[in-house]
């Protein structure tokens, strides 16, 4: 999948990196706790989050993630667009909550960042 | 052994719009040495845990980069107020974190694991009332 992929899927407008749309896009993680993100989110990972404060950008540039979606209508501030672009990145923009967001791109075919094995005791799946 | 790099960074209590920008220098020079992709994201990560942190939780402290020809060294040193219980805060998911902090996606309870899972070495010493020293090593060829 690509990120051009993710954007039709989610009818999410491209706010930032029209021109970077083809790159893939390997895994997803969902959330606002940037603590949880930097415990275990990788630079292949594409971020749905509802988030919309600099730190999102500062996670972001720690972790070399190339593209972030900003779910239920939320719109990122000027600052947050430019540090985007400085980095490289592709923001997407979408009005759907995270749920249905999440729920579309595992439907077609995006799973979730692999976690450590000692979550998986209640045997769920990723 | 002689240091290629020696940076030093203050920050301050509740400094929560400059927070991060430590971390965001300290990898901008690790990119110009060269040092490669995995091994900087493993620093700038851990760095920005540790920059969060003092912000967060400390009295205010300096967090210093050195990098030396084989490794580079990360230390962060405040001026309290000290961490009571070492053995909890090492847990993930316990956090003391103040709704500000939480309210800006931090407070999860990941950051002194994340770092010691990040670092290639890892030390903390604690004192209440004096502060809390965290030396973090990682090997520049991974």
């Amino acid at each position: 999948m690509t990120i051009q992929d993710m954007a039709d899927v989610l009818h999410a407008r491209v706010l930032i990196g029209k021109e970077r749309l083809d790159t893939p896009v390997y895994t997803a993680c969902c959330s606002d706790l940037m603590s949880d993100v930097l415990a275990f989110v990788d630079e292949k990972t594409v971020l749905i989050t509802g988030l919309t404060n600099p730190h999102v950008i500062r996670t972001s540039e720690m972790l070399d993630l190339k593209c972030l979606v900003f779910a239920r209508g939320k719109v990122p501030t000027d600052d947050i667009l430019e540090g985007a672009d400085e980095l490289g990145m592709v923001v997407l923009h979408t009005k759907m909550t995270a749920f249905t967001a999440c729920g579309l791109l595992y439907e077609a075919g995006l799973r979730g960042v692999p976690v450590p094995a000692e979550w998986h005791q209640g045997g769920s799946v990723s | 052994m002689n240091g290629l790099i020696h940076s030093e960074y203050p920050r301050e209590t509740a400094d929560y719009t400059h927070a991060g920008e430590a971390s965001a220098d300290i990898k901008r020079k690790l990119k110009q040495l060269g040092v490669s992709a995995s091994v900087m994201r493993r620093v700038a990560v851990a760095s920005y845990e540790v920059e969060l942190n003092l912000v967060i939780h400390s009295d205010g402290g300096v967090l210093s980069l050195d990098v030396y020809p084989d490794s580079i060294l990360l230390v962060s040193k405040d001026r309290g107020p000290g961490i009571p219980d070492l053995e909890m805060a090492m847990k993930e998911g316990y956090s003391t974190a103040n709704e500000e902090a939480r309210a800006l996606g931090f407070g999860a309870g990941m950051g002194l694991p994340n770092m010691k899972r990040n670092a290639d070495g890892f030390e903390i010493e604690s004192e209440v009332g004096k502060g809390t020293e965290i030396r973090m090593s990682f090997n520049i060829n991974g």
